[in-house]
């Protein structure tokens, strides 16, 4: 299974690099959505850190929705989709596959907007434990995020109805998220970040639990 | 078309019920001592409330049963117990709303019940959307018992995320909250008033879900014999 989830990770990245231009764009939007911010909420210093979470974690949030329509994009243009069904491989190893690659892109994306948004917004955003908070929240979203784009792909309408979707579903992991980097972005003691820190890391328990449950029905024909 | 008696019994019965139930709102409750006329709003608030969460728990087992066996009715019943459960769900919000103006001098506060109600609203209105956008019947019925199992198990954990930050929505059944504001105690006419509203609502919904599965089947067979004169 493991070499499996491994080919399916290196064909997307392989096309990623053929020219897709994905992550570039990603790249892009992000940092529009943080220059965007600064204006529409007129960051004063004093509300920054209260504030800055909150913009950097809807950052994340809408650069992954992006990222999660075009998941299952590929497959669907060129009819792949059945010829993905047809190998003969565990279907579980095509969900972890494109969890995968989808936290890979957006964890790169995550990596070229966080100095930038530490640079323009004055936050010691690179703690090791805010960086635990984005790995969790981030996995925490793509979870549900993966198994709701394999859904939306059947769909009319599939690039509006995925994030209609997945926002509510994912509103603890969002919120806990929050909660968890402001606390460490505003140099709390860890007393005051557990709570939200550790009710995240159930959200991507519980997610991952439902995700492993669920996959099954979703690509059964 | 066949006559359906016990529907009709239980849909008079329901009627009779709910005027029972208004009596005793408006006339065999007293009058809170605090908050006055408007506290009266509150059993009907938590009986929605109630039939609300019945309904999307109902949703919830039947898209497992779908899941399990495949029956086409069990999504038939996950369909119209959600569609039930966002009506009751909207009285419970704007009646919620119509005593906190008074009570709290805000239509909204984004407490934790308030915020998970309205989750909850928008995560089974996304419900029917998915439903809407795909066409196989066999597909939808599986996606949305999928969506519907997720869902259902997201609310609890947005609640509790949301409760990190501070409550003042009361608690009138059980402990509250030391900071709540618009609490009472209940006098034994007002427990009673509640719990017949609360048994009214819920024959109530039972009543709406059998008349929607019926209408349900019917616009079904209709599809059917419509099919059948293309065809033929």
């Amino acid at each position: 299974m493991l070499r499996v989830i491994g080919a399916l990770l290196w064909k997307d990245l392989l096309s990623e690099l053929r020219g897709r231009a994905l992550l570039a764009a990603l790249v892009v939007f992000a940092l529009l959505t943080v220059v965007v911010f600064n204006y529409a909420l007129d960051l004063e210093r004093t509300v920054r850190a209260s504030v800055g979470a909150g913009v950097l974690w809807v950052t994340i949030v809408f650069a992954a929705t992006l990222a999660l329509n075009r998941v299952f994009a590929a497959e669907r243009e060129h009819a792949l989709h059945e010829g993905l069904l047809l190998a003969p491989v565990e279907r579980l190893a095509i969900y972890f596959g494109k969890l995968l690659s989808g936290l890979l892109f957006v964890l790169l994306v995550e990596a070229v907007v966080l100095p930038v948004f530490a640079l323009l917004y004055d936050l010691p955003v690179a703690q090791p434990l805010n960086l635990a908070v984005l790995l969790l929240g981030t996995l925490g979203y793509l979870l549900p995020g993966t198994l709701l784009a394999a859904l939306a792909a059947h769909a009319r309408a599939r690039e509006v109805l995925l994030p209609v979707l997945l926002f509510p579903v994912a509103m603890p992991v969002i919120l806990s998220a929050v909660r968890a980097s402001q606390e460490v972005l505003a140099g709390s003691a860890w007393v005051r970040v557990a709570p939200a820190f550790n009710l995240l890391v159930a959200s991507d328990i519980i997610f991952l639990a439902l995700a492993v449950l669920l996959f099954d029905q979703v690509v059964a024909e | 078309m066949q006559k359906n008696t016990g529907l009709k019994i239980l849909s008079v019965s329901s009627v009779l019920l709910l005027v029972a139930a208004l009596y005793m709102v408006f006339v065999y409750a007293p009058l809170e001592a605090v908050m006055g006329a408007v506290q009266r709003v509150f059993y009907f608030h938590v009986a929605a409330g109630w039939v609300g969460a019945l309904a999307f728990f109902v949703a919830f087992a039947a898209g497992l049963l779908h899941l399990r066996r495949g029956s086409l009715l069990a999504d038939r019943v996950a369909l119209c117990s959600t569609e039930i459960g966002l009506v009751f769900m909207s009285m419970n919000i704007v009646s919620g709303a119509i005593w906190a103006r008074p009570i709290w001098n805000t239509w909204w506060t984004w407490d934790p019940r308030l915020t998970t109600a309205t989750i909850t609203w928008l995560l089974y209105a996304a419900y029917l959307l998915l439903r809407q956008g795909i066409e196989d019947p066999q597909r939808r019925a599986r996606f949305a018992a999928v969506y519907g199992v997720i869902a259902f198990a997201s609310v609890p954990l947005t609640f509790a995320a949301i409760r990190i930050f501070r409550s003042i929505h009361p608690v009138v059944i059980g402990a509250g909250a030391p900071g709540a504001k618009g609490s009472f105690d209940m006098t034994p006419a007002m427990r009673d008033t509640l719990l017949f509203s609360v048994l009214v609502f819920t024959v109530l919904y039972g009543t709406l879900l059998w008349h929607r599965l019926r209408l349900e089947q019917l616009s079904e067979r209709v599809a059917q014999m419509r099919l059948r004169l293309l065809q033929g």
